[in-house]
């Protein structure tokens, strides 16, 4: 093993640990934005208690993803120090950014958010919320950004082995930002519904705190509607931007080895691709379907892997399995959320047990379809650091690859440590279940308020008596 | 002026902000381990609950400032203090996670411990990295040159040792203003032995630092920094008795402010005694710089934006200001 490869392995390592966290917060955030909102306007005591139940959640993910996330900072430095030198005239200043932009602003308001309520009014607590969860979204937009230039660089020129700015404007609004800004964001929103939905799921079919978790599901339900859809088309759109800006990358996860000269290009539904003969094993095709997708007409021609050298190709069976998998789920996703939709509408949801049991398998698989996103994302990019500008093994520190694995193993102890008792405390705080009795503080109190009403009250008037 | 200078002046300024703020942060955790019982432990981190992610982002801030406007420095010190800084991240992550797992389960003892070792992991290889920094860094065609363990040496285990003491000064210090009663009476006579603690290793450092690395020594007694290198240690041993003085009087909030003009003595000192150099003693601010274009689109940020982050860090400050309750600390 070697310092490149071991450097590889732990910036993936620590980079899907982190992941896990801020997409659901930044999710999260727009549910409880949603829940405190509601709670202002129509002053019903229910959704007080969703957003304090809701907000303990936010909370383990939001401390976990902030210490992960600075692990992947000083990474750039510690690990890929040639490649941060290299680019830092460009690439740096959006981190910098976003240190001043969404982490100072998540920092200052989370505080309000989750220990302000005997110190701040309504408002102010909900313009806490929303400040959080405008500070997630600036945080998406400097990384998504960063993380684009080194997808679709723009905006810089070359001068020997240092990169330098040309323009700002275009090197932030880089080819693909904006379609995996918003790919992201939307995949953050999707895996923070159908995690609410599934847990709310879970506690529906062991019959525990009805109305609350009925709320809590149709209002995730509905998230979950406006997003799936909205995903699929977000990711064809963002299929189209790798065509064009990254034909390898785009020919490697289609595992298409030849350019179709005459005739559509088919879509390889499933295959073994063999990189040493360039070509697929048990291969299962769509005629004319790739071409159709990624160039809107019937015969449209569509560059395929061997039209690149072997050494400026990315490896073909991972980025091929993961993208396939990725978009297997968002289409699962759709149904299951159009399916529980239509159920809803008419009004057998919460009868349907059946459809209970499918949101509750549902609830992971929002955070495996952002992993194999960016696995598909990260390892299609290969072997360049800076696509077609730098190559990854020319990016990585001048240290030996003994510290690294040292380092590596490290990471991977402390990350499965935290990673084990993160999962434990939210299953932990999830069997607790919301709490339905601790007073409202007074400042959070509005005139009229609509106490709960039915089965939450008479648990809460009997839980007062003993 | 000249935009590199101005750009080490506000990274100098982001890094003493974190130094002190983290280092209350940190120092609370220090003294977690003296705590008496769990009422005690909930108030020591309920004085800081609200606000450690705030103190912690400068880290954050400051890593991609340096990143962005000495891109040099922050590439050849990560590649060169490469084990102390995984250690440091390490030990932050345990601090930070701490908060969140010590107050969601039912069994706390070993959060306590996270929170405490965690805190003790960071306070000493952030002191390692300082003493590498202080014992030179190979350099070659601005990219680090040098092995694995360039910073391990007696004098970076001594400045990793000093540090201990200076974050618990700073913290016992911050918790006479937060809290009362039997945990504040035992801050006083904290601050008191970390303030001794404190002067004996600056004591020690001033002596030593010269000797180990004999470039300090050029630079404090050439012209014209003979004129005013002086001033450090007198301003801090003025510091050092005023709070020394404000202690015995029993004054809650002056101790933490002479607390913070010992750090800045010290830090001020460090500084100056190294300028021109981002790397000693080869690599100029001018050498480790990112290009002016860099420097410039930053500076309308620095300008812009953090006047507002500071308004409301400070407006969060003053929503949890007086002393700490039990609010803090479930939510």
């Amino acid at each position: 093993m070697d310092t490149v490869l071991l450097s590889r392995w732990q910036f993936a390592l620590t980079t899907l640990f982190h992941i896990t966290f801020p997409t659901l917060t930044m999710g999260l955030a727009v549910y409880l934005i949603l829940v405190e909102l509601l709670w202002l306007v129509r002053k019903e005591e229910l959704y007080f208690r969703l957003y304090r139940f809701w907000v303990k959640i936010f909370a383990i993910h939001f401390a976990v993803g902030v210490v992960s996330g600075i692990v992947l900072e000083f990474e750039f430095g510690t690990n890929f120090s040639r490649f941060s030198q290299a680019v830092a005239n460009v690439f740096a200043p959006l981190m910098a950014y976003e240190g001043m932009t969404a982490f100072f602003l998540e920092a200052g308001f989370l505080g309000i958010m989750l220990f302000g309520w005997n110190r701040v009014p309504r408002g102010v607590h909900f313009a806490a919320t929303c400040l959080v969860g405008l500070g997630a979204t600036f945080s998406a937009f400097w990384i998504m950004s960063a993380n684009s230039w080194m997808q679709t660089p723009a905006g810089h020129t070359l001068d020997g082995g240092v990169i330098r700015v040309a323009d700002f404007q275009e090197a932030i609004f880089n080819p693909s930002f904006l379609s995996r800004l918003f790919h992201m964001l939307a995949a953050s929103y999707q895996t923070a519904a159908f995690a609410v939905a599934g847990i709310s799921a879970f506690f529906l079919l062991r019959e525990e705190h009805v109305p609350f978790f009925r709320r809590s599901l149709a209002l995730a339900l509905g998230m979950a509607l406006v997003l799936s859809p909205l995903q699929v088309f977000l990711g064809d759109h963002n299929g189209l931007v790798v065509a064009r800006h990254q034909p390898a990358k785009l020919a490697a996860l289609e595992a298409h080895w030849e350019t179709n000269t005459s005739g559509g290009a088919g879509f390889v539904v499933f295959g073994i691709p063999d990189e040493t003969e360039e070509r697929n094993h048990w291969e299962l095709l769509v005629p004319n379907m790739l071409s159709l997708l990624i160039t809107r007409s019937w015969e449209g021609q569509v560059t395929g892997l061997k039209e690149f050298p072997r050494e400026d190709r990315p490896p073909v069976t991972p980025v091929f399995f993961s993208f396939r998998l990725m978009v297997g789920i968002g289409f699962l996703l759709l149904a299951v959320a159009l399916g529980a939709g239509v159920l809803w509408w008419r009004g057998r949801l919460y009868q349907s047990r059946a459809m209970l049991k499918m949101l509750v398998a549902a609830q992971p698989l929002g955070f495996l379809a952002t992993y194999l996103g960016w696995i598909t994302s990260e390892v299609g990019r290969q072997p360049w650091i800076v696509y077609g500008v730098m190559r990854t093994s020319e990016g990585v520190s001048p240290i030996t690859a003994g510290t690294v694995l040292w380092s590596l193993c490290v990471l991977v102890g402390v990350c499965g440590v935290i990673g084990a008792s993160y999962f434990w405390y939210v299953i932990r705080t999830l069997r607790a279940g919301p709490d339905m009795r601790s007073p409202i503080p007074p400042l959070q109190r509005p005139a009229g308020m609509r106490p709960l009403a039915g089965a939450e009250s008479q648990e809460r008037t009997g839980q007062a008596l003993v | 002026m000249d935009l590199v200078v101005l750009w080490a002046g506000l990274v100098a300024l982001v890094m003493i902000l974190y130094v002190v703020l983290d280092g209350i942060t940190l120092g609370v955790g220090l003294l977690f381990a003296t705590a008496q019982d769990e009422p005690e432990k909930d108030v020591l981190m309920g004085s800081i609950a609200p606000v450690w992610d705030a103190n912690q982002t400068w880290l954050v801030f400051g890593g991609g400032a340096i990143f962005a406007s000495f891109p040099v420095v922050y590439g050849v010190l990560s590649s060169a203090l490469y084990i102390p800084l995984v250690a440091f991240l390490a030990g932050l992550i345990f601090r930070g996670v701490a908060f969140e797992f010590r107050a969601s389960g039912k069994k706390k003892a070993p959060w306590d411990k996270a929170f405490f070792l965690g805190s003790l992991l960071a306070v000493f290889s952030q002191g390692l990295t300082l003493g590498g920094i202080l014992s030179g860094i190979s350099v070659k065609d601005l990219h680090f040159s040098g092995g694995p363990f360039d910073w391990l040496n007696p004098f970076s285990l001594m400045v990793g040792v000093a540090l201990i003491p200076g974050y618990v000064l700073l913290a016992s210090c911050y918790l006479l203003i937060k809290t009362s009663g039997a945990v504040q009476q035992r801050a006083f006579t904290q601050a008191r032995k970390a303030a001794w603690g404190v002067i004996f290793f600056m004591g020690v450092v001033t002596v030593w630092t010269p000797i180990h690395y004999p470039l300090v020594m050029t630079n404090w007694f050439s012209v014209p920094r003979i004129y005013y290198v002086w001033a450090f240690p007198v301003f801090g041993l003025a510091c050092f008795l005023a709070l020394l003085g404000s202690l015995k009087a029993g004054k809650e909030k002056a101790p933490l402010a002479w607390a913070v003009g010992i750090f800045l003595s010290g830090y001020l000192g460090l500084a100056t005694s190294f300028y021109p150099f981002a790397i000693p003693p080869t690599v100029t601010l001018w050498e480790a710089a990112s290009q002016r274009e860099t420097l410039s689109f930053l500076l309308w940020g620095a300008v812009i934006v953090l006047p507002v982050v500071v308004a409301y860090l400070v407006y969060s400050y003053a929503v949890f200001r007086g002393k700490v309750g039990r609010e803090f600390y479930a939510h």
